[in-house]
């Protein structure tokens, strides 16, 4: 239980920082960072294939997008990243209030919980599920895929 | 309380402080490339609430199937999202989302 509350406790401080950092990079590596605790997470709910495609995409891919993004865009300087920092600490520092009172209250609240369901039996083999049952998701992945890639086209051609 | 609903209510605490951390993003920034990075954050509390629930019902599999779909949308979403960024600032030279109130057309 105690490595649960551990990770729970730091993919909110991870987000937390992701949100208040003032670099962009930083922010980056945060998102990162968080996208690595909930793999961890996903692995711990059994949940492994989820979590390897979470830390391939989500850590991996998508850091390297926004990172090209922000290295076309035109850096900071010290003084004026001292300035957004500032700024950032005045529009921020509601948040982590906001998040330790809504932990501590939400830690407080017990909720009856009852998942002693009958549930129907179901398969367990998730490429089953991927490729059998679901396999309208993956037309539909395919099409969002194909989509993504003529906009991305359609935006940069000159 | 038993192991199982003390997981799901801590993880589900978890979750629902990522999003409230991603609507505090998205409200109060103008940045547009952070803007996006909160709805990652968003994104990454679904994900951790579809997973959990399907750890507590036990069907694994098909939370992560639909974990798995909802990664693909992510990641083409966020794709497509920084490239209009990007012709933004080409366009503007800056990604401040207020320079954009004035657009006409």
């Amino acid at each position: 239980m105690t490595i649960n509350i551990i990770l729970g406790v730091s993919l909110v401080l991870a987000a937390a920082w992701t949100v208040m950092t003032a670099r962009l990079l930083r922010s980056v590596i945060g998102l990162a960072l968080t996208s690595m605790i909930l793999t961890i997470i996903m692995f711990k709910l059994n949940s492994p294939l989820a979590a390897v495609f979470e830390l391939s995409v989500c850590a991996g891919l998508i850091s390297a997008i926004f990172i090209s993004c922000i290295s076309l865009t035109q850096r900071l300087t010290d003084e004026q990243a001292a300035a957004k920092q500032k700024e950032r600490f005045s529009k921020f520092w509601l948040l982590p209030v906001i998040l330790v009172l809504a932990g501590v209250a939400l830690y407080q609240v017990h909720i009856p919980l009852d998942f002693h369901l009958q549930a129907a039996p179901s398969e367990s083999d998730v490429r089953n599920i991927i490729w059998n049952l679901r396999h309208l998701d993956m037309i539909g992945q395919i099409v969002i895929l194909l989509a993504g890639a003529f906009g991305v086209v359609a935006l940069f051609k000159d | 309380m038993t192991e199982l609903p003390q997981v799901f209510w801590l993880f589900s605490i978890g979750a629902i402080l990522l999003l409230i951390t991603g609507f505090y993003c998205l409200i109060m920034t103008y940045n547009l490339v952070r803007a996006l990075i909160g709805l990652e954050i968003l994104t990454k509390s679904v994900t951790l609430f579809i997973i959990l629930v399907g750890y507590v019902t036990e069907r694994v599999a098909l939370a992560q199937a639909l974990a798995i779909t909802l990664i693909i949308i992510e990641v083409v979403v966020i794709a497509v999202a920084v490239g209009i960024v990007l012709c933004v600032y080409k366009n503007i030279k800056s990604i401040d989302g207020r320079l954009l109130r004035n657009i006409k057309g």
